[in-house]
């Protein structure tokens, strides 16, 4: 079963430099090992090749049903210094929301998981 | 000791509205009102106007929310807290007690100023007693920008906050404390927290980041079910009911707008964060993973559980320098194929700057409205009804930039069809100030605190 992020989670970002951050929250305790398991720093980096020039990070948060990546060199140079539309990062969060992840059919639909449009 | 000590946020940033501050001590009772004025690069701002005049050099904003609050202050006894210093607090203070005395309010203000945070004066002397000063993220070393240098602050915690309340302020200014020490220092100060509680000073510090951004935690660009929070044009900012053992509760006021829940506070706590587990601070590192929330009834989120441990021997420090010029300008292309005209618009600019032999650090071009946000993620421009073409470009040469901007509006005529938007005129040339993080040691840092009246 295929399911998009924005559909499970939702999320905020904001920035350090020229590091952005994305904070990916399970939109129901019960989906968070979902997230931990499917959304890995291998996923998210293939996810936004072509718009963040350094590596991916991830820390978990299961107390708040959330992962933190950081998403190095994704913002021209950051703060003052970025050209972009987006300098500081705030909608990187939405970017990651388009992410589609392959689910088991069984444990897709025992977990209630709303399958991908 | 209380038993709870609320405190309100008023402000999120310099340019937050000018209406929370007064909403905040009106709408229910508060004993704290904490206000945030200071994002990285305004310290650099403020030492731009510092130059141009010696009582400047602080955000004027603050003046305007004192007169707003004075009643609160002056008969109900409520505190304020404010980072509104910039790099000038003495002359925010005395800016303060001159529109006070203006109200009628003379000698009702005891206005603790903190200083001690500004390094500009120091920064030769420091690195000659062999701090470094390198950047934080690039490892560069502060002699790349020295003679570039105009401002350097260092981020300071709660103690002298907590000293001018114990020396009986009613209102606190500050120049560069971290945001969370406006908030934890009033906790510290109730409750007696010692230096050495880090659990309970960590739970302060969690309270600072969750309403340090004002609305951002009650309603405020909160993703979860945006589309039913009630009644955002009249949003409540938000409040921390705090208790002795550092536990607290979210809330605002009854009768606004916006929503305290466990997903609007957990999109906060998650808001620029790094490593959860080492949210580094001047007092204290705090773990965010050992945060509990729970919802406590209608727009109330109980916050618990919070571990924190020793702080590291450095502080942080924001250091601004010039780093050249920058314009961008815009130009809307219709529909039909709207994203083949706006290519098409990109590449005879760039081909003009080229035949102009100009020369730029670094030239970007975004489709706004195809994949400015989201890049190749968003998936094309299909018949898309109209694109927004936006060419910005970076330069140390203020010439090359100013020449730049007078390249946009001729393609008005000279280039592809079915164009529009250019009314705004000419693009705007700015001037670069960036930011350079960098560690001091804290055995160097003496801060002050003085009460004007």
């Amino acid at each position: 079963m295929r399911v998009r992020l924005l559909d499970i989670a939702h999320a905020r970002s904001g920035d350090k430099g020229d590091t952005a951050n994305v904070g990916l929250i399970a939109l129901r305790p019960e989906w968070y090992d979902i997230l931990a398991r499917h959304v890995t720093t291998q996923r998210v980096a293939e996810h936004f090749i072509g718009m963040i020039d350094g590596g991916v990070e991830r820390f978990e948060l299961p107390n708040l049903r959330a992962l933190n990546f950081l998403l190095h060199g994704a913002l021209d140079g950051g703060g003052t210094l970025s050209l972009k539309t987006d300098a500081q990062g705030k909608v990187y969060s939405t970017a990651l929301l388009r992410m589609t992840i392959d689910v088991p059919d069984g444990e897709g639909k025992s977990l209630g998981l709303p399958p991908a449009p | 000791v209380k038993s709870i000590v609320t405190v309100a946020a008023g402000q999120g940033f310099w340019g937050d509205s000018l209406d929370a501050p007064r909403q905040q001590v009106e709408n229910g009772p508060t004993d704290y009102l904490m206000l945030d004025y200071l994002a990285e690069v305004t310290m650099s701002i403020l030492q731009k106007q510092k130059e141009r005049d010696p009582n400047l050099g602080y955000a004027r904003d603050f003046i305007g929310a004192i007169e707003s609050v004075l009643p609160a202050i002056t008969d109900r006894g409520v505190r304020v807290i404010a980072n509104a210093g910039g790099v000038n607090p003495a002359a925010c203070a005395r800016s303060v007690l001159a529109a006070a005395a203006n109200r009628g309010a003379s000698g009702r203000l005891r206005i603790g100023v903190v200083t001690g945070d500004d390094l500009l004066p120091r920064l030769d002397e420091l690195v000659q007693a062999g701090e470094k000063f390198a950047n934080m993220d690039t490892g560069e070393p502060l002699t790349t920008v020295r003679e570039r240098v105009l401002s350097a602050n260092a981020y300071i915690g709660s103690r002298p906050i907590v000293e001018a309340l114990a020396g009986g302020a009613n209102v606190v200014v500050t120049g560069r404390s971290t945001d969370t020490a406006l908030t934890m220092a009033p906790l510290r100060y109730e409750f007696g927290w010692t230096d050495d509680e880090w659990d309970c000073l960590a739970a302060g510090i969690v309270a600072g980041h969750i309403i340090e951004c004002g609305a951002q935690c009650s309603g405020g660009n909160c993703l979860f079910d945006w589309q039913h929070i009630p009644d955002l044009a009249n949003v409540g900012y938000p409040l921390v009911q705090a208790s002795p053992d550092g536990s607290f509760v979210v809330t605002k006021h009854p009768g606004t707008g916006g929503r305290v829940s466990v997903p609007s506070v957990t999109e906060q706590l998650v808001y620029e964060m790094g490593d959860p587990r080492s949210y580094i601070t001047p007092d204290v590192v705090a773990d965010f993973t050992t945060i509990q929330l729970q919802q406590d009834g209608a727009n109330r989120v109980r916050v618990s559980g919070i571990r924190g441990r020793p702080p590291t021997e450095f502080l942080k420090v924001s250091i601004a320098y010039r780093a050249g010029f920058k314009a961008v300008g815009t130009l809307v292309y219709a529909w039909p194929e709207a994203m083949a005209k706006a290519e098409l618009a990109d590449r005879v600019l760039r081909e003009r700057l080229d035949r102009l032999g100009l020369r730029f650090d670094h030239i970007l071009t975004e489709f706004v409205g195809v994949s400015a946000t989201h890049g190749a993620l968003s998936g094309g421009a299909a018949d898309v009804p109209e694109v927004q073409l936006r060419i910005g470009v970076r330069a140390e040469d203020r010439a090359a930039v100013e020449r730049f901007t007078r390249e946009i509006a001729p393609l008005v005529l000279n280039g592809p069809p079915s164009v529009t938007g250019f009314a705004g005129g000419r693009p705007k040339v700015e001037e670069i100030v960036a930011y350079w993080p960098a560690l001091v040691s804290k055995k160097v840092i003496r801060t002050n605190v003085e009460i004007m009246t």
